[in-house]
């Protein structure tokens, strides 16, 4: 059995929130649960499709691939706007898609099943939520205010890329959407405070060689010194996590505005705050 | 489901603030004496700010940086005629820009981008003593030397884009403009000049470990957070002597995803994570210009991207044309 030497007594039934005991059991290291096999079934049946769909090959090109790099199942045309297209034509995208929600809502209510048997607080299901969010509207919430499936991005490594850059310069330059700022400073701080964290957690375990185990109290005292002020242990993680859960949220804010709610160049919003009657 | 989830401190205890580790009394400077305590920090984290420890190159680090920001603040006030107003109203478009390619790696004028030189020297050598006190400071807690070398991570970057590429394709023209629009602005045109920066591979290491970073923060944090009522955040403890809190924290993982880290490697995959953003960023922008000139055609060059087929024909220099130049 692949059981940590501890794991025999958390091992108990309960806490499922549907299903009562059925799926209430563990296969190797995975709990199952009825969300499990729900997960399974979304994701087989999702990678299948796309398999499926590389092995048609590319309907906006008409050219067929395996080089991994260059494999793209795309959405529909935009000509079939928000009703259901034909498999090769984007109908496996749009299973695809509804797979994929499938797969991620389910391994989200997964840890929140696991979250109860642990009698763990509800925090990354919570978090991995902001990360679905954001899914879900660049795939379903844009789309549908702006009439189209043609508009969400397709599934492929380098064609994800390309729908980056062509969306982004729809909008002449994307940098000066004041949302995605707020999200890339969301980004960039909270890989910021990963590095300060992870390396002030090691610094107190790993200290100069001969030295004993370091505490939280030079933890602090480190960062008193350093710059002023030591949010502390606790502090760390709310605010990490916060941090963290604005990253997703303002990246699903930035996109959902670009088509639906600003059509012009995002360089031109700011003219707002140049013609503000207060500067005469 | 009504759980208290332990967002906030709801009641924060008031006591005499706490002076520090003691320092291994050495050269002139001491740690200050003064701190103070916050009410809404509190709330969050430690209540307490301070006490500071100045130092030598503390000192040295934020004089150098005030020049910095004063040299760069006053080229942006001079440049909209020392208008008050102007200035406020246009900040985010004002910038402080890099000399002109013609003055190649030559000191050019003060208002030619010398004074652009004179902020980037001044900004760097206060990064550079920051790592400084960064490292002295931990070696004089006795701790280990992760902070400076995560940070480091972060200055390779910096220097990739203000120094090293400079020096290699011979311009100071080449750096990053100061100000908030116009490096927005350099970050765009630089993507377009080389042929889309997102077939750099190495933009797309940087972005996965941007992206994952975030990613294994909201893990960790939303696990220690889930475990706090279990005294989780109490890490260092918790890795010397397991508790029930590193046990449900690992288990969680291990029933969710099949693999779990422990309470001390989760804080190796943080410090990897972050500090190869940084790092594989560095060697993309490093080789961008100087080795690669467009990363589309490397990118079809290596098979990774397809050729597209030409969509339209190609267009006629206008200068072959009958009538031009007349």
């Amino acid at each position: 059995m692949a059981m940590l030497s501890f794991e025999r007594k958390y091992r108990v039934r309960g806490g499922t929130l549907v299903g009562g005991d059925l799926f209430d059991f563990w296969v190797g290291p995975f709990y199952v649960g009825f969300f499990g096999v729900t997960t399974a079934f979304f994701a087989l049946l999702g990678t299948a499709l796309l398999v499926y769909g590389a092995a048609l090959g590319d309907h906006t090109t008409g050219l067929q691939t395996w080089n991994l790099w260059q494999i793209n199942v795309a959405p529909p045309d935009l000509s079939h706007g928000l009703g259901l297209a034909p498999l090769a034509e984007g109908g496996i995208w749009q299973i695809v898609t509804i797979c994929a929600i499938g797969a991620f809502t389910s391994w989200a209510l997964r840890e929140v099943e696991i979250c109860r048997k642990l009698g763990m607080g509800f925090h990354v299901p919570v978090a991995f939520a902001s990360a679905i969010l954001a899914y879900v509207t660049l795939q379903v919430i844009r789309p549908v205010l702006l009439g189209a499936w043609g508009h969400a991005f397709p599934y492929g490594i380098y064609s994800h890329l390309d729908w980056v850059s062509n969306v982004a310069y729809q909008y002449l330059h994307f940098h000066y959407n004041p949302a995605h700022m707020v999200a890339v400073t969301f980004f960039f701080t909270t890989t910021l405070a990963l590095a300060l964290h992870g390396a002030l957690v090691l610094s107190a375990i790993n200290p100069k060689k001969g030295e004993v185990v370091k505490t939280a109290e030079h933890e602090n005292s480190f960062f008193r010194d350093n710059i002023g002020y030591s949010i502390g242990t606790l502090g760390i993680h709310r605010f990490g996590l916060l941090l963290a859960i604005n990253a997703g949220v303002w990246s699903a804010i930035c996109i959902v505005v670009s088509g639906p709610f600003w059509t012009r160049s995002w360089p031109d919003w700011w003219a707002w705050w140049l013609n503000l009657p207060m500067w005469n | 489901m009504a759980d208290y989830q332990n967002l906030f401190t709801r009641v924060q205890v008031e006591a005499p603030h706490y002076p520090g580790i003691p320092h291994e009394p050495q050269g002139l400077w001491k740690r200050g004496t003064k701190a103070s305590a916050s009410y809404w920090l509190g709330k969050i984290g430690d209540a307490q700010i301070g006490p500071f420890y100045l130092g030598a190159t503390g000192l040295a680090s934020i004089v150098f940086g005030l020049l910095a920001f004063e040299i760069i603040g006053l080229n942006m006030w001079a440049s909209v005629g020392w208008d008050p107003v102007q200035f406020v109203r246009q900040l985010f478009w004002l910038a402080l820009e890099p000399p002109a390619p013609q003055y190649g790696l030559s000191l050019p004028p003060l208002k030619d981008g010398g004074w652009y030189l004179m902020a980037g020297f001044f900004l760097t050598a206060s990064i550079l003593l920051w790592w400084v006190r960064t490292y002295r400071l931990a070696r004089k807690h006795k701790m280990g030397t992760h902070v400076a070398w995560a940070f480091a991570s972060a200055i390779w970057l910096f220097l990739v884009l203000g120094l090293f590429r400079p020096l290699l394709m011979g311009s100071w023209s080449e750096s990053v403009p100061f100000g908030i629009f116009p490096h927005l602005d350099w970050t765009a045109a630089f993507s377009l000049r080389y042929g889309n920066l997102l077939y750099n591979p190495f933009h797309a290491l940087s972005i996965v470990f941007l992206y994952g970073s975030v990613l294994l923060f909201a893990m960790h944090a939303g696990t220690i957070m889930a475990v706090s009522k279990y005294g989780g955040e109490r890490e260092i403890e918790q890795t010397i002597d397991r508790g029930t809190a590193a046990e449900r924290a690992a288990l969680f993982w291990r029933w969710t995803m099949g693999f779990n880290a422990t309470m001390e490697s989760i804080h190796r995959w943080a410090w990897w994570f972050a500090v190869l953003c940084t790092l594989t960023g560095g060697i993309g922008i490093l080789l961008t210009g100087t080795v690669v000139d467009n990363w589309y055609l490397w990118a079809v060059k290596h098979g990774v991207a397809p050729a597209y087929p030409y969509s339209f024909d190609p267009v006629v220099d206008p200068a072959t044309l009958t009538g031009a130049g007349q």
